[in-house]
C-alpha cells in the first residue's frame, strides 16, 4: 500500500507535468505556425496614468485605423508584408442555398502573413491594398454547403448586398483572428469595409523581414501613425514573439504549480510511511533489543530504520516514475496530437521530494526504535 | 573480572519503590563458571542485565575487567557489549528472515568487519556448535537446540571475554538441554568466564560456583 500510495504522487507529478508542458508546446506551436515574425497593429491604446481617474485608466479614444493608414506603413523597408483586415458576419447566397458565413476582407499578403495554403485556385488574384476586384475565396465547409457538388471556383457568390467571384479554395484548417478557416469567404478588404459600412480596420498583420528589426519596425509603426492621427498615439502594437513568449513563461508557472500540487500527495505518502514505520518499530521491538544486545549503537539502529524508510519511499518513486512515462507514453499514441512530455525536472524532484518524504518522516519511528530500553524490548513488554 | 560494589536497582511502580537489587557486593572471576538461581521475582535477570551493560544500576559501581561502567556513555556500553560480552537468551532471538550463517554475521557487521574476515569467523563459529551443515537454514528450519546452537556460534563469534546466558535450556526439551550445557561448559573450559542464570539444578550443579538472590539480596554463595 505504501509503495503504491508513493507510486501513484510521483505518477501524478509526472502525468500533470506532462499534460502542462503539452499545453505549452502546443500553444507556443500554433504561435510558431504563424511565424515569430509578426507585429499586430490593434486600434485604441491600453496604459496606466499610475493613479487619477478611471477615465484615465481607460483606452484613448481611437481614431479609425484605415486602409490609408496600412498603405502608409509600406515606407518601412524592414516589413516585408502588410495585411490589413477587416472581419464581420453575413449571409451568403448561391442558387437559392444561403448560410451565414464570417467575412475576412484582407489582401493577398494575408495569405503569406497568416502562412495559409490554398487546396485550388487563387488567393484575391489583382487585388492591392489600392485596388479591389470583386473576387473573394471560401473554405471547404462553405464550398459544401453552398456549391455541393459544383465547381465552385469561377461562380458569383452573393455576399450580403455584394456580388464577388469565387476564385479559391482555401486549403488550410484552424483558426485566424478568431475564425476556422474552413467557414469563412475571404474578400478584399476595401469590399468588405463597404459591405459592413466600416472604415475602421480591425487589424493590421505586419511580417517583419528579421526578427531583429521587429523592435523598431514598432516604433516606427507608432511613429507613423501618430503623425497620421495629430500626435496621439491610439495604436497598440504587439510583437508576435512577445505574446509567444508570455504564453510560454505562464505555462511554465502552470506547469510547476501542477507539479507542486501533486507533490503534496508525496507528503501524504510520508505520512503512510511514518506509520508503518512506528508499527514496524512496534512490532520488531524484541529485534531491536537484540541488536542492542549484541553491540548497536543508538544511532545505528536511527540509521537502519531511516535506510528503510528511504528505500521504501525510492522504490516507490521509482515504480511511480515507471508508471508515469509508460502512461504518458500512451498518451501520445492515444493523441498524437498533443505532445505529452514531461519536463526532465519532473522526475528528478519527484524522485527528490519522495526521498526527502522519507527521510523527514522516518526520523520518529527511527528515533523512537533508538531510544527503546533494550531490556524491555527483549521482554517483549510494550 | 566483574565487580560489583554495594550494587543497587530500584524500580518505581506507581508509588511504591521495587528493590530488584539491594546493596549486591559480588566478584566474579576470569574463566570461573557461575551460576545464578533463585525464585521468580528474586533479581536473577536483572543482575544478569546489569552484568551485559543493558540496564544501569540505581547506586553502587560495576567494575568490568577494571573499568567503572557507570561513568560510560550509551555508545561506549553498545561498544564494551560488541566485543566483551556475549548474551544466550532463553527464547534464542535469531532473526526469522536471517539464515544461521547471517544471524551469526550480525554482530560482526554492526562492529564494521570487512565481508571476507566475517564468513571466516561464521565458518569457525558454526564449526565450533557442530551447525556447519545449517549455516543456510532459516530458523523456523532449525530444532529448538539448533536454534540455541546458532545463538551461542553468535555469541562467541566476536570472541568476547564473558558470556551471560538467561535460562539457556528453558524451551528445550531435555536431551537438547543436555547437548547446550556440555556446549556452554566446553566454552567455558576455553576459556570464556560464564555466568548462567537457570532453574536447571543440574546446572547449577555442574557449575564452579552457584550463587542463590532472594529478594534482590544474595543469601547463598558457594563454591561446588
Amino acid at each position: 500500500m505504501l509503495l503504491i500510495a508513493t507510486s501513484i504522487g510521483v505518477m501524478a507529478v509526472i502525468l500533470l507535468t506532462a499534460v502542462g508542458e503539452g499545453a505549452r508546446d502546443y500553444i507556443t506551436g500554433e504561435f510558431r505556425d504563424m511565424g515569430t515574425n509578426l507585429l499586430i497593429v490593434i486600434p485604441g491604446k491600453n496604459e496606466t496614468s499610475g493613479g487619477g481617474s478611471p477615465i484615465d485608466l481607460a483606452g484613448v479614444a481611437p481614431r479609425d485605423l484605415t486602409v490609408e493608414d496600412a498603405i502608409s506603413l509600406r515606407q518601412i523597408e524592414a516589413i516585408k508584408n502588410i495585411a490589413p483586415i477587416v472581419i464581420g458576419e453575413t449571409p451568403a447566397q448561391f442558387n437559392g442555398l444561403e448560410r451565414t458565413v464570417p467575412i475576412i476582407g484582407t489582401t493577398p499578403s494575408f495569405l503569406a502573413v497568416r502562412k495559409w495554403e490554398m487546396a485550388t485556385g487563387n488567393f484575391l488574384p489583382g487585388v492591392t491594398l489600392d485596388r479591389s476586384p470583386p473576387v473573394c475565396v471560401i473554405g471547404k465547409e462553405v464550398e459544401s454547403e453552398l456549391f455541393g457538388k459544383n465547381k465552385a471556383i469561377g461562380q458569383w457568390l452573393r455576399v450580403g448586398d455584394r456580388r464577388c467571384r469565387v476564385t479559391g479554395i482555401i486549403g488550410t484548417e484552424g483558426r485566424a483572428v478568431g475564425i476556422d478557416a474552413q467557414k469563412v469567404v475571404v474578400m478584399p478588404v476595401s469590399l468588405a469595409t463597404a459591405l459592413f459600412n466600416r472604415p475602421s480596420l480591425f487589424r493590421i498583420a505586419i511580417e517583419a523581414r528579421n526578427t531583429w528589426e521587429m523592435e523598431q519596425i514598432k516604433k516606427d509603426i507608432i511613429k507613423i501613425i501618430k503623425k497620421r492621427h495629430q500626435g496621439k498615439e491610439d495604436i497598440t502594437v504587439i510583437r508576435q514573439d512577445s505574446v509567444m513568449k508570455s504564453f510560454d513563461n505562464i505555462f511554465n508557472v502552470l506547469t510547476m504549480a501542477l507539479g507542486s500540487i501533486a507533490s503534496i500527495s508525496l507528503f501524504v505518502a510520508g505520512i503512510l510511511i511514518m506509520n508503518v514505520m512506528l508499527v514496524a518499530v512496534s512490532q520488531r521491538q524484541a529485534e531491536i533489543g537484540l541488536l542492542k544486545a549484541i553491540g548497536a549503537k543508538n544511532n545505528q539502529i536511527n540509521h537502519l530504520f531511516i535506510t528503510e524508510a528511504i528505500i521504501l519511499s525510492g522504490s516507490g518513486a521509482l515504480l511511480g516514475l515507471v508508471l508515469g512515462h509508460t502512461v504518458t507514453q500512451i498518451l501520445k499514441v492515444a493523441f498524437p496530437t498533443f505532445n505529452f512530455l514531461p519536463p526532465l525536472w519532473a522526475s528528478f524532484v519527484s524522485l527528490l521530494v519522495a526521498l526527502i518524504s522519507g527521510v523527514v518522516f522516518g526520523l520518529l519511528p527511527a528515533r523512537r526504535a533508538a531510544k527503546l530500553d533494550p531490556v524491555i524490548a527483549l521482554s517483549g513488554n510494550k | 573480572m566483574i565487580n560489583l560494589e554495594n550494587l543497587c536497582r530500584h524500580f518505581a511502580v506507581g508509588n511504591q519503590v521495587v528493590r530488584a537489587l539491594d546493596e549486591v557486593d559480588l566478584v566474579i572471576n576470569e574463566k570461573e563458571y557461575v551460576s545464578i538461581m533463585g525464585v521468580s521475582g528474586s533479581g536473577k535477570s536483572t543482575l544478569l542485565n546489569i552484568l551485559g551493560l543493558l540496564d544501569t544500576p540505581t547506586s553502587g559501581d560495576y567494575l568490568l575487567s577494571g573499568t567503572n561502567t557507570s561513568k560510560m556513555n550509551d555508545d561506549e556500553m553498545a561498544h564494551i557489549r560488541s566485543t566483551k560480552i556475549g548474551f544466550i537468551f532463553q527464547s534464542f532471538h535469531l532473526i526469522p528472515r536471517l539464515t544461521a550463517a547471517e544471524n551469526v554475521e550480525m554482530p560482526m557487521v554492526l562492529s564494521g568487519l570487512n565481508p571476507k574476515e566475517r564468513r571466516e569467523k561464521v565458518e569457525n563459529a558454526l564449526a565450533r556448535v557442530s551447525l556447519t551443515d545449517r549455516s543456510d537454514h532459516r530458523p523456523e528450519q532449525l530444532s529448538g537446540g539448533q536454534r540455541q546452537r546458532v545463538a551461542i556460534a553468535r555469541s562467541v563469534v566476536m570472541e568476547p571475554d564473558v558470556l551471560l546466558a538467561d535460562e539457556p535450556t528453558g524451551n528445550l526439551d531435555s536431551s537438547s538441554s543436555k547437548e547446550i550445557i556440555k556446549l556452554i561448559e566446553e566454552l567455558n573450559q576455553g576459556g570464556l568466564t560464564l555466568v548462567v542464570v537457570t532453574h536447571d539444578k543440574e546446572m547449577g550443579r555442574r557449575s564452579d560456583r552457584l550463587i542463590e538472590l532472594l529478594d534482590g539480596k544474595i543469601i547463598n554463595d558457594n563454591q561446588n
